[in-house]
């Protein structure tokens, strides 16, 4: 029986993509009203919320198009970069005692272009980089945005350089996030390099503060947790959870998805693939807690208690590429072209408590069949594992799904290679919306 | 005593008689007048003798050289008149013009004057060749012509004297259509006559100039030669000024028509389409340049090499009259036979059943909400403008005002600058807003004439019957018949004396005193009759009736015809009646579908039909789906319930908005089964957008969005595997018939709604009435479906907690109307489809959403 908890869920991992199968009954799927937005002319990489209403899309054909999640109207489309879009974020400031919103996308052509989305005017451009800039980060409380890529770049909102830091390494930085006392942490390559911004009146200056050495791999995802905790995922699995203040390891997990060794060729012939499929594509965090896309399958961690809340091995048929935390339930999109919601459940496990040799058991079990890797070690909290059910799949894009972005109850928005967006909503929310613009309309015109 | 039906009568006016009325009786103007004769079990029997077998229009001319004469009949075929004496009735028809029509010298006036007569419209009955007609008088200009005039006719024939006389306003309206076609025809052409004519006088008077001068130098100033020939120019100026004069007068007519709005838009579109017309056969640049500067020395220019002519004109009976086509500019001609065309088709068959179909429009013209679900596209409320201007359509519309400064079309139209002072004081007086199909006379400066003339077209007693309801007419009608008859002998009389003796006039006079009865001037129906809805609606003009007399006599081809082209709307009864029950006694299912087939193409004077693959394919993407069409696909529909026990699963599936896609290997097959579920697609959309009969491609989630219903090839190449592909990856969105293991895969249901709608052991024979009977259930549906979105208690919280409650009165509601939980996802979709219609409008732009269900499926077999 004990057995079964962990064999079985094993057992059940090597058939899980069938298990996985949750039919055409979704009574907890909402998403029943799709509309798919057309206008990109190549994979569509990023959504950026711009307000409750409008979004941005960018994607490998350099266009930027700006859309009514209500209607699915297109509204602007912004021109100007020539090649592909390799990072776009939204940036609100106050002028005038009224918030805008403006839109910062980076390019390929090692250009940097500031957006107007109410105008759909390029309000500034920056051509004259030396190379292309992988992230953005803002700042908002120093009114500043940072660019990264093989230099560190400081700019302010009106795009005016404030200060600039080139790196002699060749991987330049992937991925930053901002870290209290004005200080930023940023990946590059197997490194997380902390650097610090010195404010002396309008002068800023970035420094190097320090090098955190301690992923074996490249880093493939850093989030910020809450303000005391970000974390960093590697191509191996590598989990790590730092201090955000004194950059110490907090908790340090190896995530290994592996099958149990049988058959010495096919683990040789399988060893490059279990390489990528461990690697943590992406990361989320309420705050509480992390989830980490780990090859195609979902790994939930509780920062808190330092410990893992659940997992599924095989969640998609494919990488999983982007994931979102809300409470209990998590969405997560893949290469293979769709999107999964799931619910965490407590497992049905009346004997549980009773269960006094199974941690034994489970060790004995489990380090013979699963972990021949060194140090690291996936020992789940058995108390506190819950399962990872899945409630739902929208099923629409014909690529893989690169991201998503929600707009809570106005719906969910994809993009995909497939070159679309859709936006999926409430059916019934909106059969609802849409009776009572009928009933306006006829108060407008007095009846039929 | 006073009768209590009496008391009734008379208390009707009162708020009395208002507080009470009937819930269930239709509005007045929805109502159909009960057959006359209700001992008489058939309605369709031959009731009077007529002498021909169909309704017909006929064209007559009162010539001055033979005096009545028939020139065409609509349809142009003799056994549509049969032995009907047209020679007499044209007598008869032209005998009754009351047209103030009176060109010539009017006193004070030393000019000859045009008189841009209004057309007059009678109703004339002949109980001895069992016609009645209406009847249109007009009037054509023709230099050559005693007075310039050329009265002709137009009449329309029934031997049923009710459906003239209820259909009169329609009638008129339609006939006034045809009648403006022609006569602005043949103002163009008039103007061009004149054209030539003046250049033929100035040339004439030049060459009399050079001869009078030579006569001067040569014999001296006062030889009888010189006189002569002095008098002679004088002659030639006179006639080059009354010539210009009534090229003036022709040429500023436009104008006065420029307070109807609707007329001038027709003239404008008519003077772009006839300019664009010119430029390509004639030397029209050269033309125009000819009209601009009227000059001899353009003269040369001009393709028309001008003519010495004689000082005197040619006898009257020496001449050859024009005919009517080369009276009128043959494009506008053309117009006029082709709506001519379409009245003889739209007053096709029974006075009951244009009544009916009238009914229908009227009807169909108030649910514009939901009329778009299951409706056919009415196209005659689009095309028939189209259809009339399809050359002019794509050509820049040219403005009235520019007519005073350019010359557009260079005949008529060049000296428009002159509109103003041209008027006479007749213009003034027809000040009160004038339609175009308004009959007002010119009474005042001709008061007299008309009178001496025997017209009574300004008839004030007559008038007085204006504002009669059909009903009461009978009383009145005798009444005013005896005033008319004394006219009406006088002027076959009068006529006569001018014109060549028909024999039969002679026999029959006491006959001419009987029918004159029947003349009934227009201005007896003059706007007020109680069926103005009704007139606006029957304006349809490709409404193909036919008359079912002729039905049952007439061969299975044309009744086919009839039946599909007819347009109205499906419930109508009476249809339903004509089309399957008189058919199926006479024919076999199978022959009466090779007729349909065989017949539809050949018959059919609708191209887009005819482009249909005979065989299965329903239509052809693109072209306008008509009723026939659909029609048709009943019997594919019929034999689907007959031979699939899933149909009802399919149906539901199409009702509910869930794609269906027919997968097979054969296209045949595939094509025939999409064509039997054509109709069940709500929002189907005019070109049957909705639907993708044959499809080799693997399709994509953008095409489950715009299609409800695909047929799918089957096909085992590379690409045959990533349709199957996308058919498993949109599974739950679609519903799957497979033609070759005959399964369908779709969510279960089990309902009683549609097992009445597709019972396989229908009793249904023919697949048009099944049609019908579809029609009716999927109208039924859409009143539902109507009621359920506009009702505010089931959609609207009554206050700011109450949205739990919404929701369970919406399912309640949807209890009540005895659906089941299946059936209910049919009326939500439609409902969802009429809010985005009511919203958006029948634009089908923007990007619409698609709603789905997350239901499992089963795997039906047969």
């Amino acid at each position: 029986m004990l057995r079964w908890i962990l064999g079985g869920r094993e057992a059940q991992g090597t058939v899980e993509s069938a298990a996985l199968f949750i039919g055409e009954e979704q009574p907890k799927n909402c998403f029943t009203e799709m509309q798919v937005l057309k206008g990109h002319f190549d994979i569509v990489r990023f959504l950026v919320q711009i307000d409750d209403l409008r979004f941005a899309s960018a994607g490998d054909d350099g266009l930027v198009l700006i859309w009514n999640v209500e209607t699915g109207e297109c509204l602007f489309v912004l021109r100007g970069h020539t090649q592909q879009i390799t990072a776009m974020t939204s940036y609100t400031f106050i002028r005038g005692g009224t918030a805008h919103t403006a839109l910062i996308t980076a390019s390929s052509d090692r250009t940097l272009s500031l957006w107007d989305p109410d105008s759909g005017n390029r309000v500034q451009n920056i051509s004259d980089l030396q190379s292309s800039v992988k992230c953005l980060l803002v700042l908002a409380h120093l009114d500043v945005w940072l660019s990264g890529g093989n230099e560190l770049c400081v700019w302010n909102r009106d795009l005016e350089l404030r200060c600039k830091m080139v790196h002699h390494s060749d991987a330049g930085i992937s991925a930053m996030v901002e870290l209290p006392k004005n200080f930023i942490a940023a990946a590059m390559d197997k490194e997380i390099v902390i650097f610090k911004l010195n404010l002396s009146g309008s002068d800023i200056a970035v420094m190097a503060m320090r090098h955190l050495a301690d992923h074996q791999d490249t880093i493939r995802s850093l989030i910020h947790i809450n303000d005391r905790l970000f974390a960093s995922g590697s191509h191996i699995g590598e989990l790590i959870i730092w201090d955000s203040v004194d950059w110490t390891i907090q908790a340090y997990e190896h995530i290994l998805w592996e099958e149990p060794a049988r058959d010495s060729q096919s683990e040789f012939k399988l060893n490059h693939q279990k390489q990528i499929e461990r690697s943590i594509q992406h990361m989320s965090s309420d705050g509480e807690y992390i989830v980490a896309a780990v090859g195609s399958g979902l790994y939930v961690y509780n920062v808190l208690m330092k410990s893992v809340v659940a997992y599924r091995r095989t969640a998609h048929d494919s990488n999983i590429l982007h994931t979102m935390l809300q409470r209990d339930s998590l969405m997560s999109c893949s290469e293979d072209g769709s999107v999964r919601m799931w619910e965490l459940q407590d497992l049905p496990l009346p004997a549980e408590p009773a269960s006094s040799g199974f941690f034994g058991m489970f060790g004995t079990f489990g380090r013979s069949s699963k972990q021949t890797g060194p140090p690291a070690k996936k020992i789940p909290e058995v108390p506190g594992l819950r399962s990872l059910e899945l409630i739902g799949d929208l099923i629409g894009h014909s690529g893989a799904v690169q991201m998503f972005l929600s707009f809570k109850e106005k719906g969910l928005v994809t993009c995909s290679t497939d070159q679309l967006l859709i936006v999926w909503k409430d059916g019934e929310l909106q059969s609802q919306l849409r009776s009572l613009a009928v009933f306006q309309k006829l108060e407008e015109n007095q009846g039929l | 005593m006073i009768g209590s039906p009496d008391v009734v009568a008379f208390t009707k006016e009162d708020d009395f008689g208002d507080s009470f009325s009937d819930p269930f009786s239709l509005p007045e103007e929805f109502s159909v007048p009960l057959f006359a004769h209700a001992a008489n079990a058939n309605p369709w029997t031959k009731t009077s003798y007529a002498k021909f077998s169909k309704d017909f229009i006929l064209i007559s001319e009162f010539s001055e050289q033979v005096g009545p004469q028939p020139l065409l009949t609509i349809p142009n075929d003799p056994k549509v008149c049969g032995t009907f004496d047209l020679n007499y009735f044209s007598l008869r028809i032209m005998s009754v013009d009351y047209q103030a029509s009176f060109v010539g010298h009017p006193p004070g006036s030393n000019y000859p004057r045009l008189n841009f007569v209004e057309d007059s419209k009678v109703v004339l009955g002949d109980s001895k060749e069992g016609a009645f007609a209406y009847v249109h008088h007009l009037t054509l200009y023709d230099l050559e012509a005693r007075g310039f005039v050329r009265p002709f006719c137009m009449a329309y024939i029934s031997a049923d004297e009710r459906k003239i006389m209820h259909q009169f306003q329609e009638l008129s309206s339609e006939f006034s259509k045809a009648s403006e076609f022609l006569k602005s025809g043949n103002r163009k052409a008039f103007a061009n006559e004149l054209e030539k004519k003046l250049k033929d006088l100035e040339y004439t008077r030049s060459v009399l100039h050079k001869e009078a001068e030579l006569q001067k130098m040569n014999n001296g100033c006062y030889s009888t030669q010189a006189i002569e020939k002095a008098n002679e120019l004088a002659n030639m100026e006179k006639s080059i000024y009354e010539h210009k004069d009534l090229l003036r007068q022709i040429t500023s007519y436009p104008s006065r028509k420029k307070k109807d709005v609707h007329f001038v838009q027709r003239e404008t579109e008519k003077l772009a389409d006839t300019s664009v017309l010119d430029d390509t056969p004639n030397s029209n640049p050269s033309e125009i340049a000819d009209k601009t500067v009227e000059t001899e020395n353009d003269i040369r220019k001009s393709s028309y090499t001008p003519q010495l002519i004689k000082g005197k004109s040619a006898k009257c009976f020496d001449k050859r009259l024009k005919t009517m086509e080369e009276l009128c500019d043959a494009s506008f001609f053309h117009q006029t036979l082709e709506q001519l065309n379409i009245i003889e088709k739209s007053f096709r068959g029974d006075l009951c059943f244009i009544y009916t179909s009238q009914i229908d429009r009227a009807l169909v013209g108030k649910q514009k909400v939901t009329s778009f679900l299951f409706e056919a596209e009415r196209e005659w409320e689009n095309e028939v403008p189209l259809k009339n201007f399809s050359i002019s359509s794509n050509n820049p519309t040219v403005p009235i005002l520019n007519l005073t400064g350019e010359p557009l079309s260079l005949e008529s139209y060049t000296s428009c600058i002159d509109i103003d002072h041209m008027k006479p004081g007749v213009e003034s007086i027809e000040g009160p807003p004038e339609s175009s199909l308004s009959d007002i006379t010119q009474e005042t400066s001709e008061a007299a004439d008309t009178e001496t003339k025997g017209s009574f077209s300004s008839d004030k007693s007559i008038e007085a019957f204006g504002g009669v309801s059909p009903s009461s007419l009978q009383a009145n009608y005798f009444d005013g018949l005896e005033r008319k008859s004394k006219v009406s002998i006088a002027s076959p009389s009068e006529s006569a004396s001018s014109s060549v003796a028909v024999p039969q006039r002679m026999t029959d006079g006491n006959l001419v005193l009987m029918d004159a009865a029947c003349c009934i001037g227009q201005e007896g129906f003059v706007f007020e009759e109680p069926l103005p809805e009704l007139a606006q609606e029957c304006c349809g003009d490709t409404v193909v009736n036919r008359e079912p007399l002729s039905l049952l006599q007439g061969d299975p081809a044309l009744q086919m015809d009839y039946i599909l082209e007819e347009s109205a709307l499906a419930e109508s009864p009476n249809m339903g009646l004509t089309f399957s029950e008189l058919n199926t006694g006479v024919l076999s299912e199978e022959v009466a579908k090779i007729n349909i087939e065989d017949v539809s193409d050949s018959t059919s004077f609708m191209s887009a039909s005819t482009s249909s693959d005979r065989a299965v394919s329903p239509f052809t993407y693109g072209s306008a789906l008509t009723l026939k069409q659909k029609k048709k696909a009943g019997h594919n529909a019929l034999r689907f319930i007959r031979q699939y026990p899933f149909a009802q699963q399919a149906i539901f599936c199409l009702l509910s908005g869930r794609t269906l896609v027919i997968l097979g290997v054969d296209e045949g097959t595939v094509r025939k089964l999409v064509n039997a579920l054509l109709f069940f697609v709500p929002n189907l959309g005019k070109y049957g957008e909705t639907v993708q009969p044959w499809l080799s491609s693997p399709f994509q989630l953008i095409d489950l969005q715009r299609w409800k219903l695909i047929g799918l090839q089957r096909a085992a190449s590379p690409a045959g595997s990533s349709i199957l592909h996308s058919l498993n990856r949109y599974s739950r969105y679609i519903s799957i018939l497979d033609c070759d293991s005959k399964t369908l895969r779709c969510p279960p249901y089990k309902g009683t709604l549609i097992s009445r709608l597709a019972d396989h052991r229908t009793q249904i024979k023919r697949g048009s009435t099944y049609f019908l009977h579809v029609q009716g259930m999927l109208t039924q549906l859409t009143a539902r479906a109507f009621l359920y979105t506009f009702c505010h208690h089931i959609h609207l919280p009554m206050d700011i907690n109450d949205q739990g409650s919404v929701t369970s009165r919406r399912t309640n509601f949807l209890l009540q109307l005895g659906y089941t939980v299946e059936e209910s996802k049919i009326v939500q979709y439609l409902s969802e489809l009429i809010k985005q219609h009511y919203m958006q409008g029948s634009s089908k732009g923007g990007n619409q959403s698609f709603c789905f269900n997350y239901t499992t499926s089963y795997l039906y077999k047969i």
